[in-house]
């Protein structure tokens, strides 16, 4: 009779198993919704127009003023939320045409206006007609979008996940419990068969003792051998393959001194990797841009946009960041000055080639054009930036050993290639045979 | 012919029997590992604590340890810069066009910059007439990283504020009113500083104002002035001149300045079958006697009778072989007429003025722009030492000079100078007045300063700091705009000076651009002496008395010097220049009294090689009347006059400033009366024996004599077949004879050299005179460590780049080799006083790797860290060598320089490399190399890679002369030119087509990318 429990309990096992694993599976998606839901949100946030287009007044917003006002902080200029209601419109109209012209006219509001700002002068708009001004301040007449819904939604999924790699790992936890599971219930079941065996009265023939599986495998010399030779073999191997990752650092990431995003700056902003290692052009040294390089921006970009946010790095967490870009190269946000107290940021180099080794950017990047993603990974996809390559000699042979030498409207190798070319009969010339193999040629 | 003579490094190769040489030409280094000083001692062993087990436990820890701790990799930081100024770009050399004014050594120059330090001077093309860019002006960069400078202003030895220090001298000024203050300066030759010392003068009438030249040039400078009205000195174009006729002036030395190599080569080479004629009188074997066609000993008693005799007196009391040159000479002299040129360095009025006067008429003299570089007179100085010794003078300001250590009379004027009321000493280190003085500024270095100078009359130079100032210092010029009450930086006093006058409208930018302008504005250079005189003529002063005394009999002739190393001492503290080896005598770091192998023997004095072939001499002391000199080692110089003897100045300093491996040689300024150089002594032996540094014994290319130094004269040059006096070396090839440039001399097949550049180095020992900027232009180019002279002596030097000088007996070789043979073994060395090896010729010869197209090291080398590039160099991968040492066996010219410890972050070598500070000299292009590495020229493959890069970037194709290596860039003479002989058009592709042209060692085969010009000597008589 005991044993159709059993078969019952086998039947049910499997249908437990999905029950257990859907119940993880569902939580893995409930992420996604709260976003929908705050976007959502944000449409419904936005009012109707009182005197003018917003969204023209938005994008007009974005090209022309935005480089030195925010709606609602002091940038190069004052802050421009409800500027329409502090100021009469005729003014304001003669103002954004041209504000010198009015300060100089004596204009009491203007001169006042011009003072608080640090006798910053205002750039001339005679170009903007009087509706786009419309458009833009009406753009600016709106209040300001409180984030509810974008909070309210986190909130809702908050307690339940925090991230999709934490969801991963529950799986995996979730099927080594289920495989413990059923290595004790075989276990049980075998005890339980083994135990109704006895009780049936089977009597289990005693096995024939028989030289065990080691002994024999010891007395047979010639095994031990094969086996010795394998194992030392292997264990070169694998001893091998550790030595020679040894001073190798591919994946290196470690934690910078400013949480600084390449994805955030070359991915999602498209700038140009040369506009901030522009000594990669003509150095050997790509050069690790100074802090002013950083404020030609970042003057104007106290804060990252909320849409910026990930779940693992906060707009909280950006923002601080900037916080210490400010503090480093000494600028005070409030004042919009700088306060003279600097200090050099020590950033971690992930890089590193030995002493020995004599790299040049420029030969790279401007003779050969070899794009930054080939040694540095796709480096605008990367949050922290780890080392993509090995940066080993063997990697830097095979690629020289493959690539051809870019030959094309560059007068320096017309000579070359016309020798070169008649030698080998070849049109195309791999930088090994240009010479690049040489030892000379890296180490000096 | 070439073959015929015998050349030889040391007076040790001439005897034949000596163990060490025959060792030397088979082992590079002939001493042993010591195994058995650590193996052999039996009881020792047992006696020790460690036992074989506990040695392998050692072992077997620090290998694991090793490994472990190479697995996890440092975290290196990089800082960028908070605003990176416009003009770096890191990885970027900037230049800058500046002056380097010392008061010895003046020269234009660029000063090479990466990441705003200065790691290099180079020649500034651009500047004509702009002094000498020689071996000191090339280390002078390390000097700005000395870290024994002054690190701020001092009063009473605390360090003090530069407005503590300013209330400091302005109360002391005030004390002093109507009190006789001297200061005592260099020779700024600085228009602006000029005027703002007289400006200073007039604010504070009590002080006036003397120049103090270290090594003085007065005769020449009063002779000048009686005859032209100026207090310069007359600038001599060498290469205008047909004969040269020397008497004992060292002009591709320090000779008034120095600076004339240039003009000099260039009338050395022959062209068109022409080249000038040289010759010199002389007592020391100086640079200028080993380039001269025709050498004769004169001690400077007979050198004053050469003159008399040459500028038209009789040569009747001379000695035969003297009198006859001598006549020869003015036979020559007067037959060249307007193209001759007489010169000398006996330091008195008469003689001076006799040169003057004969050289009048001469095209190769210019006295309308005179040289501005020197202006002390030694009746002022005179008047200054008496004074401080007597207590008229109250007070002594002193700038870029240290009387306390180079005052002939220092112990008396030193007990003047503690009792002085005001002793304020301008000084960059603790020298020893700065040690003394009450007050001290801290000057920066000239690379640090802004600054002007008027070289040469009509032509400005500027000097522009590279770097801001290391330590808290003020240049002299500003603390006395400050004191004279001008708010004005120098800076700015330089330039409204300048836009005022001489730039006469011109662009100051430009001016700062090229660091030098040629104006004929005159500027109002302040008259500094001989202005109570009036334009009255200058009177024979205290030379004269010296001469005159001079003439007496009995005692040694002594000439004092200045080293090509250490110049007038300035720069002691480098360590570059005290590894510098001496071009003559090859030893570094030391001075040493310079003898006749005759005086050697009448003193029983004597020179040795221990059995590892370094050098010993003996030790004497040197007495001038009250003053000894003591324990100066001795150095049997071959050429030296007998009856005379040499010592070098600069050496010996002993102040608190000077680092303890620095302090080297002894003080001949003691010896240096009446600021004469040259001076009656008598010399007695004293105990002991002398280590000295020297490595004229290494490197011997394997006893191989052939082919080394290929020398003939004009006239052979000119009428015969270039076979017979520069003959390809032949080999036997299937019972014929071949020329060994054959192919079939190969048993190699040849590298693929024709696609791309293949860079040649050509020598030309005419141009080449030994001055060694070359030796020190590849020190800091290359990150060359300094060894210091324990490793020297046991020749482990580490110049890449070495300047062989080789000695020759004349046309009578073959009679004398024939007697040599004939001798006792015992006997020969007293043949070398045969004539010939008295007075030998010399032949400089520059060796670095070169760079073979068959290798030798190459093949020997079990790891291939050595291998052979397209471009023709040699290449040596550091990381690669694991210092086996064969590659240095193999080769045959003894090029290879191994890392027997670790010179850098090491207190063994407590030089450069081993303090931040003078660690900002390396460049950052070329590695420094570790222990146990061979190390060795590499044809400057950092340079050859960033021209051709250059061109890559910018796509075009190379022009000849962009290719550059340091040495051959350093090369003021010409001797180096550098380039890509596939590049027919090439200089130096031309050169190679030279008939003069050979390949030294040429018979072994290995096709060197070196090749030297064989030298001609104009031996043509009238």
């Amino acid at each position: 009779m005991k044993k159709v429990n059993f078969i019952h309990l086998r039947s049910k096992l499997p249908l437990l198993l999905l029950v257990f694993l859907l119940t993880f599976s569902t939580t893995i998606y409930s992420q996604d919704t709260p976003a929908d839901v705050a976007s959502a949100a944000e449409a419904v946030a936005a009012p109707a127009d009182a005197g003018g287009d917003v969204a023209a007044g938005e994008s007009l917003f974005k090209a022309n003023c935005a480089a030195c006002h925010k709606l609602d902080a002091k940038a190069v200029g004052p802050a421009l939320r409800n500027v329409a209601d502090k100021y009469d419109r005729d003014w304001l109209y003669k103002w954004i045409h041209n504000s010198s012209a009015l300060i100089a006219s004596g204009d009491p509001t203007a001169v006042k206006i011009f003072e608080e700002n640090n006798k910053t002068v205002m750039t001339a708009f005679p170009a903007l007609s009087e509706t786009d001004i419309d458009n833009i301040l009406a753009y600016t007449s709106q209040p300001k979008a409180e984030p509810t819904a974008a909070v309210a939604a986190p909130a809702d999924g908050g307690g339940q996940n925090t991230g999709g790699g934490v969801s991963n790992s529950l799986v995996l936890g979730a099927l080594a419990l289920i495989f413990l599971l059923l290595v004790i219930m075989l276990f049980l079941v075998t005890n339980t068969l083994k135990r109704i065996a006895e009780a049936n009265g089977v009597v289990y023939e005693e096995k024939e003792k028989r030289t065990p599986i080691w002994k024999a495998f010891v007395q047979n010399q010639f095994l031990v051998l094969v086996f010795s030779i394998f194992l030392i073999l292997a264990a070169g191997y694998f001893a091998y393959g550790y030595m020679m990752q040894v001073g190798v650092d591919q994946g290196y990431a470690p934690v910078q001194p400013i949480h600084y995003s390449h994805k955030i700056h070359a991915g999602d902003n498209q700038i140009d990797c040369n506009y901030c290692h522009s000594s990669a052009r003509k150095s050997k040294h790509s050069g690790i841009p100074s802090l002013n390089v950083c404020m030609n921006c970042h003057k104007n970009i106290a804060e990252v946009a909320p849409e910026t946010a990930t779940p693992e790095y906060s707009k909280e967490f950006y923002d601080g960041e900037i916080a210490k870009l400010y503090k480093a190269v000494g600028w005070d946000a409030a004042n919009q000055q700088y306060t003279g107290k600097t200090e050099p940021v020590k950033w971690v180099r992930i890089h590193n080639l030995p002493d020995f080794v004599y790299f040049n950017h420029s030969q790279h990047v401007t003779v050969a054009g070899v794009a930054c993603q080939t040694c540095h990974g796709e480096i605008q996809t990367m949050e922290v930036v780890e080392q993509f390559a090995p940066l080993t000699m063997g990697w830097c042979i095979n690629c020289h050993r493959t690539t051809n030498v870019n030959l094309e409207n560059n007068e320096y190798y017309a000579k070359i290639h016309e020798e070169l070319s008649k030698k080998y009969g070849v049109e195309k010339l791999t930088i090994a045979e240009m010479g690049g193999l040489e030892c000379g040629k890296c180490h000096y | 012919m070439a073959s015929n003579k015998k050349y030889w490094k040391s007076v040790e190769e001439l005897n034949e029997d000596s163990p060490i040489v025959k060792a030397l030409q088979d082992n590079e280094f002939v001493t042993e590992i010591p195994t058995d000083e650590f193996l052999g001692n039996k009881s020792a062993l047992e006696s020790s604590s460690t036992t074989r087990r506990d040695f392998l436990k050692y072992v077997g820890f620090t290998t694991a340890a090793a490994t472990l701790a190479a697995c996890e990799g440092p975290v290196v930081k990089s800082i960028p810069y908070v605003v990176q100024p416009d003009e770096i770009v890191p990885g970027i050399a900037n230049y800058y066009a500046s002056t380097m004014a010392d008061g010895f050594d003046f020269a234009n120059i660029l000063v090479k910059t990466r990441e705003g330090r200065p790691i290099k001077i180079e020649r500034n093309d651009l500047a004509v007439n702009g002094g000498s860019v020689n071996a000191r002006v090339h280390a002078s960069v390390l000097s700005l990283y000395d870290k024994n400078r002054l690190t701020g202003p001092m009063v009473d030895g605390a360090e003090v504020s530069w407005p503590e220090f300013d209330t400091a001298v302005a109360q002391k000024m005030n004390e002093m009113v109507g009190k006789d203050v001297v200061l005592l300066t260099q020779t700024f030759a600085s228009p602006s500083t000029s005027k703002l010392i007289s400006e200073f003068t007039s604010k504070y009438p009590n002080i006036r104002h003397v120049v103090y030249d270290t090594v003085s040039c007065s005769g020449a400078l009063d002779a000048f002035q009686n005859k032209y009205g100026t207090r310069a000195l007359p600038d001599y174009d060498f290469s205008k001149a047909e004969v040269i006729v020397s008497v004992g002036a060292d002009f591709l030395g320090d000779w008034q300045g120095g600076s004339y190599s240039k003009g000099y080569a260039q009338g050395r080479v022959p062209k068109n079958g022409k080249m000038s004629r040289h010759i010199q009188f002389e007592a020391n074997l100086t640079l200028t006697g080993a380039k001269a066609d025709k050498r004769v000993r004169a001690t400077p008693s007979q050198q004053l009778e050469i003159l008399k005799a040459l500028t038209g007196g009789s040569a009747s009391g001379l000695p035969e072989n003297i009198a006859d040159a001598v006549n020869k000479a003015k036979a020559q002299l007067q037959k060249t007429g307007g193209k001759a040129l007489l010169i000398t360095s006996l330091p008195d009025l008469a003689s001076q003025t006799m040169a003057l006067n004969f050289n009048a008429g001469s095209e190769a003299i210019d006295v309308n722009k005179p040289l501005l570089t020197r202006q002390g007179s030694n009746t002022e100085v005179m008047n200054v030492i008496n004074g401080v010794v007597s207590g008229s003078v109250k007070g002594l300001i002193t700038v870029g000079v240290d009387p306390v250590y180079s005052f002939p009379n220092s112990k008396e004027f030193t007990e003047g100078y503690k009792k002085l009321e005001m002793t304020l000493a301008f000084a960059m280190k603790q020298d020893a007045t700065a040690s003394l003085a009450k007050m001290v500024a801290a000057t920066p270095h000239y690379l640090e300063s802004w600054g002007d100078a008027q070289i040469k009359k009509g032509t400005y130079s500027l000097a522009q700091p590279t770097i801001r100032p290391l330590f808290n210092t003020r240049q002299f010029q500003d603390s006395i705009l400050q004191w004279t009450g001008n708010s004005k930086k120098y800076y700015d006093y330089i330039k409204e000076n300048w836009t005022t006058s001489m730039l006469a409208g011109g662009s100051w930018n430009q001016a700062l651009h090229d660091g030098f302008i040629a104006s004929d504005v005159e500027m109002v250079m302040e008259e500094v002496n001989s202005a109570a005189e009036g334009t009255g003529m200058m009177e024979e002063s205290t030379s004269n008395g010296a001469l005159s005394a001079f003439m007496q009999e009995g005692g040694y002739d002594l000439t004092l010097y200045t080293s090509t190393g250490l110049g007038d001492g300035q720069q002691a503290n480098n360590p570059w220049l005290q590894e510098f080896p001496d071009p003559i005598t090859r030893a570094s770091w030391d001075n040493y009294l310079t003898v006749s192998a005759a005086d050697a023997e009448a003193l029983d004095l004597e020179n040795t090689h221990v059995s590892n072939g370094a050098l010993n001499g003996s030790y004497v002391n040197v007495k001038m009347g009250n003053v000894v000199v003591e324990n100066i080692p001795v150095i049997i110089q071959p050429g030296q006059a007998k009856g005379s003897v040499g010592l070098a100045l600069g050496y010996g300093n002993t102040a608190v400033g000077i680092q303890k491996e620095m302090q080297t040689g002894v003080n001949a300024y003691p010896l240096y009366q009446n600021f004469s150089n040259i001076q009656k002594v008598s010399i007695e032996k004293a105990s002991g024996m002398h280590e000295f540094a020297c490595v004229q014994l290494q490197s011997t290319m394997a006893g191989r004599s052939d082919d080394i130094i290929k020398e003939t004269t004009l006239e052979i040059f000119n009428t015969k077949d270039k076979e017979y006096w520069n003959s390809v070396p032949v080999t036997d090839y299937d019972h014929n004879e071949i020329s060994v440039r054959d192919k079939k001399a190969d048993i190699w097949s040849p590298f693929d050299e024709t696609v791309g550049p293949h860079f040649n180095l050509s020598i030309d020992l005419n141009a080449c005179t030994g001055c060694g900027a070359c030796v020190i232009a590849c020190h800091a180019e290359n990150n060359v460590p300094v060894v210091g002279k324990e490793e020297v002596r046991k020749f482990r030097d580490m110049h890449w780049l070495r300047i062989d000088r080789y000695y020759s007996a004349g046309e009578s070789f073959k009679e004398e080799i024939e007697t040599l043979e004939n001798l006792p073994a015992f006997d020969s060395y007293k043949v070398v006083e045969v004539p010939a090896y008295e007075n030998p010729e010399v032949a400089f010869q520059p060796v670095m790797c070169q760079h073979c197209n068959h290798a030798p090291c190459e093949t020997v080398c079990p790891v291939a860290a050595t291998s052979h590039g397209r471009q023709g160099q040699n290449q040596m991968a550091y990381n690669r060598c694991v210092g086996t040492r064969y590659c240095a066996n193999n080769c045959p010219y003894k090029v290879r320089r191994f890392n027997w410890f670790l010179y850098n972050e090491n207190d063994e070598f407590d030089y450069n490399m081993n303090n931040d500070l003078g660690r900002m000299v390396l460049n950052p292009d070329v590695v420094v190399r570790s222990r146990g590495v061979m190390e060795k020229c590499s044809m400057c493959i950092q340079l050859t890679q960033k021209t051709i890069l250059d061109a890559k970037r910018d796509g075009r194709a190379i022009k000849d002369g962009e290719f550059h290596t340091a040495c051959s860039s350093a090369c003021e003479t010409g001797a180096m030119v550098f380039g890509d002989v596939n590049d027919k058009e090439s200089e130096v592709a031309k050169m190679k087509e030279d008939k003069r042209m050979y390949h030294l060692l040429e018979n072994v085969g290995t096709k060197p990318n070196v090749f030297y010009h064989a030298m001609i000597k104009n031996t043509t008589e009238v």
